[in-house]
């Protein structure tokens, strides 16, 4: 029973993760029907840049804003180098951004550094004992803080002006156009803001998994898995396919075969595609072209 | 005018000193993975080699010639460690070649070193890459069976009897945890529970949770590298596990001590000596080059120093020996590798022979450590 | 002379190629460059095979690498452990590659864009983690060494009859393409390129053509990966990763999808490519990346759209 629960507990920090990297993977798609394969690599930069921050002395809460900032700006370049090539095809647009990653990858090896790197836990090495299992308080911080940007997100798409357009656009992107909204705004903001939500995803599990250049491949390619899962139209579609990703994870390590924890994802995704391609969430039809 | 003056005479100088070493340069090739997942492991084996490869020319090379370094990049890829390998026997026609930094590039490579007959110094720990002996493959690193055998005398001379193990699944926790439970078996220790981990999982305390549910477990040994036993170790205390912690050779750095923090403190490493070098007792023969190492690696550099780049630095120098000793041709080169004897290089002394390419004598060549105030100390 | 032209369809491209290939090993004055040149060959066979189903049936596969490194494994693991003979493990495993590509087919390739990307994208990735975990058949992370390859009693190891085989393999599969393209087939095959609705509407079973392309991708792919295992006498799993697929698109997309010739371009250039980055060690990925990104904008329509403009202006 504590095993079990210390599994769901394990399932549920690394699915919160997920669903961050899984959200900005929906948030681009629906704003200008980009899958952008760059997502984990935001999540790279997001703890990479923190770190070195950190080690140049500026102070934690500067840091932690300055992080954030500087990776939503580069997901603002990201934006800008796409938007040369917007008229494309949709596989050299698959190509584009995972030439991104690539190349997130190669200038974090040379901007930083090859190396392991952590960050001081927020709140302290301590740790909360649920039922026989623990939880540390930086796991408790993932989490809460992955609920707060969801319920902020929530409150963005169905409350503010901007928010409202971002849906719109997705819907229908000429409509909106005539309706005065700019697709160029949203376009920049859907870049931006999904950079921002994995670097703070990045920053969180930095104290817990560490960090080094090549972080983000894995949990580029989970997020996605999630995004998928909950259905591409709907970011908190992502949410849930990240949670579910997560928790079948840790059963699946705990209870079969840890070796083949990292195929579960992508196994899900699979059966998910093959059967209900819309997500779990979804009552729209697959092809977006 | 009279800096003029001085510029030219050192361009004479170096004329006529150049000129001295005029003849071709030995060409030395290595194949580093400074880049990828081992990066941690090739990243101080290429720069210690490049930094006293330029020191050992400084100081008028070996034998009256230069060294030349040909050093690639194979991202721990064996496919890539292949290619490059050709590379360097057939176009950059080496002496001698330093590398692979892992198991399974060296074993991706002995095929091709083999039938070139070039010799080859490799920097992975690895078990088969000197069992059987290959004729032109030698290696002056512990091996991973020489390791388990150190954790568990150690583990024997504090009456512990039953343990578990939580391996990692790359090929260094794989290759390790199968020459462990050899030795286990014949140290009559027994491993009661044997748990694995993947590459890049984020959390362990399942697979701690059932170790700790397990009876009559007095100690846990963990062979991995990277991430995973800097998280195995901080699971570990959060559990409230109480039992001693065994580390492998894979996290002998202080990397591993800053990523894991506190969780670090009691917990047990065996490692290579140049870590400790300073609080080696003055009787070990290895505590002079070590220490001088240390201290120049980490003033070149400003990182502390890793094991691995003893590695390099024993390979390099054990080809220098060689070379002396033999000549230049890589025959001679493999004859004076083969002839070793009482060789004091970082990672213990060594003697090789006809039946022995590995030669390292296991008194010197690894140290049971312990971690007290987030430093390393000799443990008891 | 010219009918005979038209009826072995010996296009002048093909006989350039040929020629090219002939006059290469002139250049090759050591292994190692041989090394490469069969390496590039081989390459050339995979992306010409992936750039018959992205660029003529249109769809993406971002599992190549897994296919080919899954062939060469199996190929490598019925000889090396079971001792067959190298040419029937290649035809066992590329019955095998055929099969699990006729069964993947139809789930797969009902989807598209970006949902095609990721499925196929999932299969590569499982397949890797199989390789990776089935020590005791795959060697593991590790890898495991391949027999070498006989035929006939006669065993392959010079590295000038390597480069024979390899070129007499690509030549003999860019005439196929060719022929394949100019059929009857290709053009439905070009049609559903640009929309699925008009050749469904005039009868024409979209489904089967496309899982026809794509099994014929997995073959041409599953072959080459098999001889190169043969050849090198080693494969690992990170042949079979998704750097290695990624690798292979875009080598299609960097020569110019739907090219024939763009194909053998690009994977020619990125072959050579690492060996031409060695002096820049640190700076490799960036560059690799930077290439990556600059084609994409620049000649999203690959290096091969830079002739027909020179043609045209010429």
């Amino acid at each position: 029973m504590t095993e079990l629960f210390a599994f769901l507990l394990t399932g549920l920090t690394v699915g919160f993760v997920y669903a961050l990297v899984g959200m900005g993977f929906t948030v681009i798609y629906n704003a200008s029907g980009i899958i952008n394969f760059a997502q984990g690599e935001f999540v790279m930069a997001g703890g990479m840049i923190m770190v070195f921050l950190l080690a140049g002395g500026i102070p934690y809460l500067p840091a932690y804003l300055l992080a954030i900032g500087l990776t939503a700006l580069l997901g603002v370049l990201l934006w800008k180098l796409t938007d040369l090539s917007r008229d494309s095809s949709q596989e050299s647009l698959i190509i584009l951004t995972l030439g991104y990653a690539i190349f997130l990858r190669g200038a974090a090896e040379v901007v930083f550094d090859k190396e392991l790197h952590t960050l001081p836990p927020l709140l302290g090495e301590g740790h909360l004992t649920i039922l026989g299992a623990t939880l540390s308080y930086q796991a408790l911080l993932v989490m809460a803080a992955s609920v707060l940007i969801v319920a902020g997100l929530w409150f963005f798409f169905r409350r503010t002006r901007t928010g409202k357009a971002m849906i719109a656009v997705s819907l229908d992107p000429d409509a909106a156009r005539l309706m005065g909204i700019s697709l160029k705004k949203i376009w920049v903001l859907s870049f931006s803001l999904a950079a921002a939500i994995a670097s703070v995803g990045g920053i969180l599990l930095t104290p817990i998994t560490s960090t080094n250049y090549e972080v983000g491949i894995m949990l580029g390619l989970k997020g996605f898995a999630a995004a998928i899962t909950g259905g591409l139209s709907n970011p908190f579609g992502a949410v849930a396919g990240g949670l579910i990703l997560g928790i079948m994870e840790a059963l699946v390590a705990g209870y079969l075969s840890s070796e083949y924890k990292d195929a579960v994802a992508f196994v899900i995704m699979l059966l998910i595609l093959f059967f209900r391609p819309g997500g779990l969430f979804s009552h729209r039809g697959v092809q977006r072209v | 005018m009279k800096s003029m003056l001085l510029k030219m005479l050192a361009i004479v100088a170096l004329f006529w000193s150049g000129s001295v070493l005029a003849e071709e340069p030995i060409r030395i090739g290595a194949l580093v993975s400074a880049t990828g997942p081992a990066s941690f492991i090739g990243d101080p084996e290429l720069k210690t080699l490049r930094h006293y490869v330029e020191k050992i020319n400084d100081t008028g090379g070996v034998a009256g010639r230069k060294l030349e370094l040909i050093a690639y990049d194979t991202g721990a890829n064996p496919k890539k460690a292949v290619t490059f390998a050709k590379r360097l026997l057939y176009k950059d026609k080496v002496a001698a070649i330093i590398g692979p930094s892992t198991t399974g590039e060296t074993m991706a490579v002995i095929p091709l070193i083999q039938k070139s007959k070039i010799p080859m110094l490799s920097m992975a720990g690895g078990v088969p890459i000197i069992d059987p002996v290959k004729k032109w493959v030698f290696k002056i690193v512990a091996t991973d069976r020489m390791a388990c055998q150190k954790i568990m005398e150690h583990m024997k001379a504090h009456q512990i009897s039953k343990i578990a193990m939580l391996s990692g699944s790359g090929g260094f926790g794989k290759s390790m945890r199968k020459q462990c439970k050899m030795v286990a078996k014949d140290m009559g220790i027994d491993i009661l529970a044997d748990e694995t981990y993947g590459k890049k999982d984020t959390d362990m305390s399942a697979q701690l949770l059932k170790i700790k549910n397990t009876p009559g477990v007095q100690a846990v040994l963990n062979p991995g590298f990277g991430q995973g036993p800097a998280i195995v170790t901080k699971n570990f205390k959060q559990l409230g596990l109480k039992m001693p912690l065994y580390e492998s050779h894979g996290v002998a750095s202080k990397k591993y001590i800053e990523i894991a923090g506190d969780a670090a403190e009691g917990v047990y490493v065996v490692s290579p000596p140049v870590v400790v070098a300073a609080k080696l007792p003055d009787t070990n023969p290895v505590k002079k080059v070590c220490l001088a190492y240390k201290n120049e690696y980490e003033k070149t550099f400003h990182t502390p120093v890793a094991s691995f780049g003893g590695h390099a630095y024993d390979s390099l120098y054990a080809i220098a020996d060689a070379v002396k000793r033999k000549g230049t041709s890589p025959a001679a080169i493999r004859d004076g590798l083969e002839s070793l004897h009482n060789f004091v290089g970082i990672d213990g002394v060594v003697n090789m022979s006809p039946t022995d390419h590995l030669g390292l004598d296991t008194k010197s060549g690894l140290v049971m450590l312990q971690i007290k105030n987030g430093d390393w100390k000799l443990a008891e | 002379m010219r009918a005979l032209a038209r009826r072995w369809n010996l296009r002048p491209a093909l006989g350039v190629t040929a020629l090219i290939l002939a006059l290469v090993p002139w250049m090759l004055s050591n292994d190692f460059y041989y090394e490469i040149a069969i390496l590039a060959l081989f390459n050339a066979m995979i992306a010409v095979g992936l750039n018959l189903l992205m660029g003529y049936a249109g769809q993406i596969s971002l599992a190549h690498g897994a296919f080919a490194g899954l062939g060469g494994y199996i190929a490598a693991i019925l000889t090396g452990r079971y001792g067959l003979a190298p040419l029937f493990s290649i035809a066992v495993s590329l019955g095998i590659m055929a099969l699990l590509a006729y069964g993947l087919a139809r789930p797969i390739l009902r989807l598209r864009g970006h949902y095609l990307a990721m499925a196929t994208l999932g299969v590569g990735i499982i397949v890797s983690i199989i390789l990776n975990n089935e020590e005791e058949l795959t060697g593991g992370t590790d890898g495991m060494s391949v027999e070498s390859f006989s035929l006939f009693g006669h065993t392959f190891t010079e590295s000038w009859e390597w480069y024979l085989l390899a070129a007499l393999h690509l030549l003999v599969l860019l005439w196929l393409a060719q022929n394949l393209i100019e059929s009857p087939l290709g053009r439905i095959l070009r049609s559903l390129h640009d929309s699925e609705r008009a050749p469904a509407s005039v009868g024409v079973n979209v489904a089967r053509y496309k899982s026809l392309v794509f099994v014929i991708s997995v073959v041409v792919a599953a072959l080459a990966g098999s001889l190169y295992a043969f050849f090198s006498g080693f494969i690992s799993p990170q042949e079979a990763g998704f750097n290695r697929s990624i690798e292979l698109v875009v080598m299609v997309v960097l020569g110019g999808m739907g090219r024939l010739y763009g194909a053998v371009i690009g994977a020619v250039i990125l072959t050579l490519l690492p060996q031409l980055l060695t002096s820049f060690e640190d700076y490799q990925t960036l560059i690799y990346g930077a290439i990556i990104i600059g084609v994409m904008i620049f000649m999203p329509k690959g290096i091969v759209s830079l002739f027909d403009r020179w043609r045209r202006r010429g």
